[in-house]
């Protein structure tokens, strides 16, 4: 495939939406005002992990003033049976988890769904339930299929034969914990029924994945519903496919027969979105004299609700990173009484790289290596796993250039050596890597007779600004300046595309626009005009997709930090951050140094704050607001910088780009624990880095 | 819906009578606890008496050093009043540390001082919580209690009270004026907050109606020389895990006089009388510190997941002590 040279990508074009956005003009879906007669509904949470609703006195919260409905398991509309538990929002008295929706109130005022929610009384038949994941669950079983079509377990060689002749071998469990997707924006739906069609505004990743899931709900013809999502505040994941919220507001809306809104509270997310699931993993690694790996062994230990079984691939990423003759991974999950995790930014690769880059740092310092070497020792020449070969690969060059930047070569491995008043100071570096996913996606591209462009795909911009990479991606395409493109996206009348999600809308939509346009300069050319009518182009790409094999397409980077932590206190400050990353051609600049640099953010937040602290007695997350649930800070976070490659890949799609949306955030952990490491001698194995588990095991004592 | 009706006092008299004459009715300063409590449903007034109009909104010096802070005062406001700044900078550091720039324009230091518990629990209508429903229970001692008190807590609670403000006020011997139902009074801040004892329902000593309209610090020869270290898990905009106000004056490498409170032990700002009077006399060094620190925490008792405020807190006033020593010499 020959990669197309194109003027506009490649340019720092500013956010094309950004002056709507900070003028409030762009409106996202609570937003939307232009209807009269909307009503508003407010979800009822069970009280209880598990057990059954055994009756709702909804009598008198009917009869309050202002109140139109109650929704309980008993009246809501039936819906068809869903692929995710999730959406089958009180079809059933069963309560799974704490938090749960049993119930919604519909009034013509949010403040009165609010009050008459909490008023609602709901009566439970309680089980015991069975919240807590440990290491040796008993209910531990070999799931059916990780997330994104992966085998849960793979085996090569004799892993245990190889980890008994090591030279040096490292065997540790590291533990993360709950971490919830706090998107600024959270999850809303305005729904709209006209006679059997349905109109729903929504928060999501994917217009047109939420329309095939409500139309299938609802027993309607796809083309009956509806999904607009013209502006997203972020969901790294949780909005990925249909969420409760749309279900409920579509339901509310055709029992009141208005329009109805909701906006989820941020308590709701902690238990309805989805959220990483806690993951205990054993790392195992054998090494011979020189540092070269002869066994890595990844097991995994996580959980999921009753209610659909998601399996993070916590250890997929272990599968291709370092060649070893010899290698295991295995994942084990329990199906417990909690919320339903799901994809959080890197699912699978994100938790994963922790544990095994921290384990990789403990593998440098029994061999005596320096980290980067003994990383670049073990560097396969195609993907351990299949055998195939790399479209490209830049984690050598990204550690040798990281390393340049961060100023490694000064490093004295030594650790527990440096101080600066009460502060310990330490670095570590840790590798990171994502797949280079492309899903099949279609897009139209139209020339209109006064010389201007529009281009019609359901890609959804959360915050990336991918609406602007796409334009350049067809400015380049059509060989005409940006401004006389215009990028239509977030409406799933404009046919199937695939999310943003698995960081390949960049690469997905960008090949169906790349198509598109490429098609129509070519008829333009071909008439030598345009007719007053215009010349418009479809273009889908599943045949391109399919025929994408023989390579194994990834992303790789370095990630380095500089730790400090306090004698007195265990306190962790990062000052300092660097990634370098291999990630094919770059769009345009400005996105992408943000969307690198959020995922960084994000990775340091893992690192030092981010933990859903589960009540086992009530078997919730206590913690769910985000003054409680801790994220990074502005002064948590000071020098941070992400730099690329200039790296060129024939193969990976036309644009020659990688995905850029999550490798920002795998690896950031384990270098922030190496570098915790590093600076005061105390291995943290378990996340967040807090300070008093760091306190006494603090070398130093003052008086 | 909750309907509730909102007034505001013109004078410090008709917001008394008003509170005085509703049980259900709260002032309202800055709003920034009340109103998401309120969200939470955790408070319900069916009335709030804005205060803020009252002419309690300025920072004087009186003669003789006293210095007075209207209820009205914004915390940023105080944090940046050269008086305290420089005169007084335990509180001008207290509050700086505390919340976030945003909170700290609208805090006032009569709602700040009242702000109650961040217990989870507490500000969960859907459990239990002795505070919030007395008798219902606490979860927290066999749950969720990693922030909570390690000093005075009693089997019906262990919440912690969360003012960074407070704990240097309780460390520079501030009063706290108020005119309530019956007139005006002037109390110790110390008398201002209680230990939960089987009445954890009550934050403070102030009966319904009682309304605080200033802070007076009187004069203290070293208050220059004095420090708040305030530990939290992130850089910012986070509560204390463990605090410490200390202001220290030694003289000749020996400790003339101290004042030294703790925040986020216990459920009122902790008042370390005890280290104070074992420092009091013994030389300025890492070692009575220590020891002095450990006495004031002998009484400490600690639950499954706090223990660690023990160690910390030893930490934080060696450490802060040491500091202040060591600027005086
Ligand atoms: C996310 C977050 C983080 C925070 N972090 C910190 C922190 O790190 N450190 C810290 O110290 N604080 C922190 N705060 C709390 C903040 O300081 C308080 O919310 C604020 O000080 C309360 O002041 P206010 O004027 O808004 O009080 P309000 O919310 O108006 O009132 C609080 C209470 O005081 C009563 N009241 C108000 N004025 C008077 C008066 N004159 N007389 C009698 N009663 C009165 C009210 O009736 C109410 O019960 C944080 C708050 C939030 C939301
Ligand atoms: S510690 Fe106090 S505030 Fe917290 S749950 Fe117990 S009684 Fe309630």
């Amino acid at each position: 495939m020959s990669v197309t040279h194109i003027g506009a990508v490649g340019s720092d074009l500013g956010r094309i939406e950004g002056p709507a956005k900070v003028t409030g003009e762009a409106r996202y879906a609570a937003e939307q005002d232009h209807l009269h007669d909307v009503a508003y509904v407010w979800p009822v949470q069970s009280r209880i992990a598990k057990g059954t609703v055994r009756w709702i006195d909804d009598d008198p919260i009917r009869a309050l003033p202002q109140v139109l409905a109650v929704l309980t398991p008993d009246n809501a509309p039936r819906l068809q049976p869903p692929d995710d538990g999730e959406l089958a929002v009180l079809q059933s008295r069963t309560v799974s988890y704490r938090g749960q929706f049993v119930a919604a109130v519909v009034a013509q005022t949010l403040e009165t769904a609010r009050e008459a929610a909490g008023q609602l009384q709901v009566d439970y038949d309680s089980e015991s339930h069975d919240v807590q994941l440990t290491a040796d669950h008993s209910q531990l079983y070999r799931p059916g299929e990780p997330d994104a079509g992966f085998v849960s377990d793979t085996d090569e060689g004799d892993v245990d034969a190889a980890l008994e002749t090591a030279a040096f071998s490292v065997d540790h469990t590291y533990e993360t914990p709950a971490q919830h997707n706090n998107p600024m924006e959270p999850h809303a739906t305005l729904a709209v029924w006209d006679g059997d069609e349905l109109t729903l505004y929504d928060s999501n990743q994917g217009a047109y994945s939420v329309q095939q899931s409500l139309a299938k709900l609802f027993g309607l013809d796809p083309a009956a519903v509806h999904v607009l999502n013209e502006h997203v505040g972020g969901g790294f994941g949780s909005k990925g496919t249909a969420r409760p919220n749309a279900v409920l507001a579509a339901m509310a809306a055709r029992v009141v027969q208005r329009p109805v809104k909701l906006a989820l509270h941020r308590h709701h997310m902690f238990a309805v979105v989805g959220y990483r699931t806690p993951t205990i993993q054993r790392i195992r690694l054998g090494a011979d004299a020189d540092g070269r790996l002869s066994a890595i062994a990844h097991d995994v230990v996580e959980q999921t609700s009753t209610v659909l079984e998601f399996v993070e691939q916590t250890a997929v990423a272990t599968r291709l990173l370092y060649a070893a003759p010899n290698r295991r991974t295995t994942h084990r999950i329990a199906r417990l009484d909690v919320p339903t995790p799901r994809w959080m930014r890197a699912p699978g690769e994100c938790p994963g790289m922790y544990a095994l880059e921290s384990a990789m740092d403990e593998l440098a310092i029994e061999c005596g290596l320096d980290p980067i070497e003994v990383r670049i020792r073990n560097e396969p020449h195609c993907d351990p796993e299949t055998g195939k070969p790399w479209s490209s690969r830049s984690l050598v060059e990204c550690l040798h250039r990281g390393a340049d930047l961060f100023g490694w070569a000064e490093r004295d491995p030594r650790p527990a050596t440096r101080t600066e008043g009460s502060w310990q100071v330490g670095t570590g570096v840790a590798a990171s890597t994502y797949p280079a996913y492309a899903a099949a996606s279609s897009a139209t591209a139209r020339a209109d007779a006064d010389g201007t462009y529009r281009v019609r795909i359901t890609a959804s911009d959360i915050g990336t600004g991918a609406r602007t990479a796409l334009t350049q991606i067809a400015a380049g395409a059509l060989h005409v300046p940006t401004d006389l493109v215009r990028v239509d996206i977030g409406d799933s009348a404009f046919g199937q595309a695939t999310i943003a999600g698995g960081s390949m809308g960049t690469a997905s939509w960008g090949w169906a626009v790349t198509k598109a346009c490429v098609e129509l300069r070519e008829e333009v050319e071909r008439r030598g005009d345009i007719p007053g009518d215009g010349i418009e182009v479809r273009a889908e790409t599943s045949a391109e997709i399919k025929a994408r094999t023989g390579y194994t397409f990834q992303g790789f980077g370095a990630q380095f930090a500089e730790a400090r932590v306090n004698v007195d206190t265990g306190e962790v400050r990062v000052p300092r951050l660097l990634g370098m990353f291999g990630v094919g051609r770059i769009i345009n600049p400005r996105t992408a140094r943000s969307q690198l640099i959020g995922g960084m953010t994000m990775g340091l937040s893992m690192a030092l704050h981010e933990e859903g602290v589960l009540d086992p007695a009530f078997g919730d997350y206590v913690n769910h607001d985000l003054a409680e649930y801790h994220v990074a800070t502005c002064a948590d976070v000071t020098d941070i910088r992400a730099q690329w490659l200039d790296e060129q890949d024939q193969h990976v799609n036309p644009m020659g780009s990688k995905g850029i949306g999550e490798i920002g955030i795998v690896g950031t952990a384990a270098a922030v624990a190496n570098a915790v490491h590093h600076a005061s001698g105390v291995r943290i194995r378990d996340l967040p880095i807090r300070l008093d588990k760091l306190l006494g095991r603090l070398p130093t004592r003052i008086g | 819906m909750r309907a509730f009706e909102f007034v505001r006092a013109d004078t410090a008299d008709a917001a008394v009578r008003t509170v005085a004459a509703h049980p259900e009715a709260k002032f309202l300063g800055g709003g920034t606890n009340l109103v998401d409590l309120m969200k939470l449903g955790v408070e319900r007034p069916d009335l709030l008496v804005d205060v803020t109009r009252l002419p309690f909104g300025s920072v004087d010096v009186e003669p003789g050093g006293t210095v007075r802070i209207g209820t009205n005062v914004r915390n940023s406001a105080l944090a940046a009043h050269p008086a305290v700044r420089t005169g007084l900078p335990v509180l001008s550091q207290a509050l700086l540390a505390g919340a976030s720039g945003q909170l700290r324009n609208m805090a006032t230091v009569g709602g700040n001082l009242l702000q109650r518990t961040r217990c989870v629990y507490f500000q969960d209508v859907t459990k239990p919580c002795n505070k919030r429903e007395p008798g219902s229970g606490c979860p927290a001692r066999q749950g969720v209690h990693r922030n909570l008190a390690i000093l005075g807590a009693s089997e019906d609670c262990l919440a912690t009270h969360p003012s960074d403000l407070a704990v240097a006020l309780a460390a520079l011997d501030a009063r706290v004026a108020i005119t309530g139902p019956d007139g005006n009074r002037d109390i110790p801040l110390a008398q201002l907050h209680r230990l939960p004892g089987d009445h954890p329902e009550q934050d403070t000593t102030l009966r319904h109606g009682d309304l605080i309209t200033s802070i007076t610090v009187p004069p203290l020869a070293f208050a220059e020389r004095s420090a708040y270290r305030k530990v939290r898990d992130r850089a910012s905009y986070a509560f204390a895990v463990a605090s410490v106000a200390a202001a220290l004056d030694v003289d000749d490498g020996v400790v003339r006089d101290i004042r030294l409170a703790f925040g986020a032990v216990a459920h009122k700002p902790w008042r370390a009388h005890a280290a104070e009077e074992a420092l009091r006399g013994q030389p300025a060094t890492a070692a009575s510190f220590r020891a002095a620190a450990e006495t004031e925490l002998a009484a400490a008792e600690t639950l499954r997941d706090n223990g660690f405020k023990v160690p910390l807190i030893i930490n934080i006033i060696v450490r802060t002590l040491g500091d202040l020593a060591g600027e005086r010499s």
